[in-house]
């Protein structure tokens, strides 16, 4: 991994020393261990801003959530630009890459103005994960190696953790780890693809309807409506959410679990088509809450239904702005029938 | 509300403009008997109904919704309810996925000739919803 890093760090200098992209939007180390962040590099500071790049497993952030806005037009503007579109670079896993095609279809990004550094991926480990097998211990060092990870806490004793064992749920499962479509791709070798984890959907959608709704309420009822989830999604693109109406309010602005679910249930909803799996609302979430379930159930029923991944295909139509004659009618009550 | 002897169901149906609300017009004039739980809204098209329209009629007390339009083909704009459709074949196995039950949504295409239909349809609905009793998921209490 870390020749990748070099190799990354390089090439976004190259980029930005050439005027190729005005902006390289990248990983950079966080300030708490086992975590990384999204950094911003401008032309400007093409010299030094290149070598804070960071690829190591710990990227998990989906880049494509902070795309959108450098292409929106300015409210109350004329719709023709004054300056260009800037340029952006990027560095794109399989969901990064899948997230840009879906806001690409979109017309939420212009591809032409996005210059995206492919990364192989490997799976991304999960930093709960971890935090919970050290029980509260305070960690202060930590490396990564051929198995694994290696954690020094603060009482300098050294713990090791597998890999395999200790990688995201969405990871092990992820169908898409090596993106396609980009403009650069970095040397290495991605995982091997995973099954999508449609079987535990599956096992969920056999329990009785008071069983799913009393998981439902425990997993809902964590919820502090902090709106991470929508943050952190790169498809959540809406510049007025139909959580902040006023006008016509959705949601109110009270504590009763019944506006808390239905803001998830409609966020979820609102990814039909376009949700990649990449568990950005999970792990943004600071509570907690089981969101893989039902954002999974979404992904399955799309590609049941009308046979629709949303994958690194820039010419396929949204299934939901489409329609085909043949769609399923077996849904629809009839009275006639008995 | 608790499922008491006189408890009768509320229904809320969004019907679209073109069809299914002159069908239920067509069962009015041909004095067909059906259940008087159901309240109706006249929407332009089936494809006007945003799955926010059912979640919050729930939200806010009905114990049952039905969402009626053209039949495939026949919409009079064109293709509404085909575009209508995907979204409501995906709310309604979302809705069951997260545990309200079957009966409580329901979706049917009725024309604008088919009075009989209508009429069968609302009793249908009503029978479902009796069956399940009052909503008590999802309902916000005041």
């Amino acid at each position: 991994m870390k020749a990748v890093e070099t190799e990354v760090r390089n090439k976004a200098k190259e980029l930005l020393e050439k005027g190729e992209v005005d902006l390289f939007i990248g990983y950079g180390k966080a300030t708490i261990p086992l975590k990384s962040r999204p950094i911003f590099i401008a032309k400007d500071s093409a010299e030094e801003g290149p070598d804070d790049l960071v690829w190591d497993s710990f990227c998990s952030n989906n880049l494509a959530a902070y795309l959108q806005k450098y292409f929106e037009n300015q409210p109350n503007r004329r719709k023709k630009r004054e300056t260009p579109y800037p340029k952006i670079g990027m560095m794109a896993k399989g969901c990064d890459m899948r997230s840009v095609v879906a806001l690409v279809k979109e017309n939420q990004v212009i591809r032409e103005n996005m210059v995206i550094l492919g990364l192989p991926c490997t799976g991304m480990i999960d930093r709960r994960k971890v935090l919970e097998a050290l029980e509260g211990q305070e960690v202060t060092e930590y490396r990564e190696t051929e198995k694994g990870l290696e954690v020094t806490t603060r009482d300098g004793k050294s713990h090791s953790f597998d890999r395999e064992e200790y990688l995201q749920p969405a990871c092990k499962e992820c169908r898409f780890p090596v993106p396609e479509g980009t403009d650069f791709m970095m040397p290495g070798d991605g995982r091997k693809p995973g099954d999508g984890g449609y079987a535990r959907i599956k096992e969920f959608e056999q329990k009785s309807s008071d069983e799913k709704w009393e998981y439902f309420k425990t997993e809902m009822s964590k919820c502090i409506r902090c709106n991470a989830c929508r943050q952190a999604c790169p498809t959540c693109w809406c510049k007025e959410c139909f959580a902040d109406h006023t006008d016509l309010k959705w949601i109110g602005v009270g504590t009763d679990l019944s506006d808390t679910m239905i803001f998830q249930i409609i966020r979820i909803f609102h990814q039909a088509g376009r949700c990649v799996e990449c568990d950005a609302c999970y792990n943004a979430c600071p509570m907690g809450i089981d969101l893989r379930t039902y954002t999974k159930k979404i992904v399955k029923d799309t590609q049941e239904l009308f046979d629709f991944i949303p994958d690194f295909n820039t010419e396929s139509t949204p299934p939901l702005s489409t329609f085909s004659e043949q769609d399923t009618d077996g849904f629809i009550t009839d009275p006639e029938e008995h | 509300m608790e499922k008491t002897e006189s408890w009768q169901p509320k229904i809320v149906a969004f019907l679209c403009n073109w069809c299914s609300y002159a069908g239920a017009d067509l069962a009015g004039v041909s004095r067909l008997q059906y259940g008087p739980n159901v309240r109706i809204i006249r929407v332009p098209c089936s494809a006007r109904i945003n799955p926010q329209f059912i979640i919050k009629a729930l939200q806010n007390g009905a114990d049952g919704v039905l969402v009626s339009g053209c039949h495939p083909g026949d919409c009079h704009y064109i293709s509404g309810n085909l575009v209508a459709r995907r979204k409501f074949a995906l709310t309604k196995k979302f809705m069951e996925y997260f545990g309200i039950e079957p009966e409580r949504v329901q979706f049917s295409w009725v024309s604008a000739s088919e009075g009989g239909r209508f009429a069968a349809l609302m009793n249908r609905v009503i029978d479902d919803v009796k069956k399940v009793g009052p909503a008590t998921k999802l309902v916000k209490e005041l």
